[in-house]
């Protein structure tokens, strides 16, 4: 987290490499859940269809989508603000 | 019983089956949609007239097995009051496919059903020299597989990207699948002759800096049973409904006046040359 730190204070951390799709949303979503209007999520994904297709259904579910991020270990890291 | 007109019970959609008095009905069904109310009814009419069986074709088509001969007029009379059709087989246009498309899919870029039935009530039942596939699918990931068909038709975007609007997030470097864009700290560039029009870049962008009008990929010549080879883009992909319209005139006209009784489309092509045809559907795309 720490190298974007400085861009974005993050309220809450999710990490989704371990799962696949569909647990991948899941796992979001619920996290998202527990959070409050406004907070900001950093999501750890996979390359791969997550990091393809993840920030689309972010964005679908009404979150805005702030910055996706490589980290250059074969895992993104999208930033989120949660709706509301 | 009336004599048996073999040929008659073929354009209703009367599949003659391996026992003796016995056809598997063929319906009509557009696009792969069926209402509950018409499903009601196929059931109805299997259970009364079938041996209590429905067959769901390849082609999103239904067909009721084991119907016997002398029950065809009242079976189709009690499909008829229940709203469905019969389908058709032979040298004719047959089932137009489609998915979802946009109007129930999120990755759709354009509304299949409705064109579908347009081309349905176009083409439907059309004779012509061989049978004859229309298939509409939403978009890149083809679910319809658009280039099995005689003309596939595959949804897409023309994009447009609004640099007041960017965030340059990176969220579309990623979803686009042909590399097409690259971003930096400060710019986006898009490499125009790289997008294959999939749209991806519209549905995951968080601000709305890219934007994507609904367009038409045709595919011409595809066939996937006997012989199989994939069909092909003769022409750019267009936005406007009248200029696919008039491809698929020009199409289906060309099939009609140069292929022989009994050919194939991709067939008929080949035989009158790829570039005789493309220039064809050329003329046609540019009206």
């Amino acid at each position: 987290m720490d190298n974007f730190a400085a861009d974005f204070v993050i309220d809450e951390t999710v990490d989704i490499t371990d799962v696949v799709c569909p647990i991948t949303f899941v796992k979001v979503k619920v996290a998202l859940e527990g959070m409050s209007g406004g907070q900001i999520a950093c999501i750890r994904m996979n390359d791969g269809e997550p990091a393809q297709n993840l920030p689309r259904s972010i964005k679908e579910e009404g979150h805005k989508v702030l910055k996706l991020l490589d980290n250059g270990d074969g895992t993104y890291s999208l930033i989120v603000r949660k709706a509301g | 019983m009336a004599a048996v007109d073999y040929k008659a019970l073929k354009n209703g959609g009367f599949m003659r089956q391996k026992q003796k008095e016995n056809f598997s009905l063929r319906l009509k069904v557009v696009g792969g949609n069926l209402t509950a109310d018409q499903l009601m009814t196929i059931a109805g009419a299997a259970k009364k007239f079938g041996d209590g069986r429905v067959h769901l074709t390849s082609r999103q088509g239904v067909e009721i097995p084991f119907i016997k001969l002398k029950d065809i007029d009242a079976v189709k009379a009690e499909l008829l009051a229940g709203g469905v059709s019969t389908g058709v087989c032979g040298p004719r246009v047959r089932t137009v496919t489609a998915c979802q498309g946009s109007d129930i899919c999120p990755s759709g870029c354009v509304e299949t059903y409705p064109l579908a039935v347009e081309i349905s009530e176009r083409y439907f039942g059309r004779e012509l020299p061989h049978k004859f596939k229309f298939g509409v699918t939403g978009c890149q990931n083809n679910c319809l597989k658009a280039e099995e068909n005689d003309l596939g038709i595959k949804g897409g975007y023309l994009i447009k990207w609004d640099k007041s609007l960017c965030t340059l997030c990176g969220v579309c470097v990623k979803a686009c699948r042909a590399s097409a864009i690259k971003i930096s700290k400060e710019a986006l560039e898009l490499t125009e002759g790289a997008c294959n029009n999939c749209g991806r870049c519209v549905k995951a962008c968080p601000s709305e800096a890219w934007s994507g009008i609904p367009g038409y990929t045709l595919s011409f010549g595809g066939t996937f049973g006997n012989r199989i080879a994939k069909g092909r883009e003769v022409v750019p992909i267009t936005a406007d409904k009248a200029v696919l319209f008039r491809l698929s005139d020009a199409a289906v006209g060309f099939f009609a006046e140069r292929a022989k009784p009994g050919e194939r489309f991709r067939a008929a092509i080949e035989r009158e040359g790829w570039d005789v045809f493309s220039a064809a559907m050329r003329r046609a795309y540019d009206g």
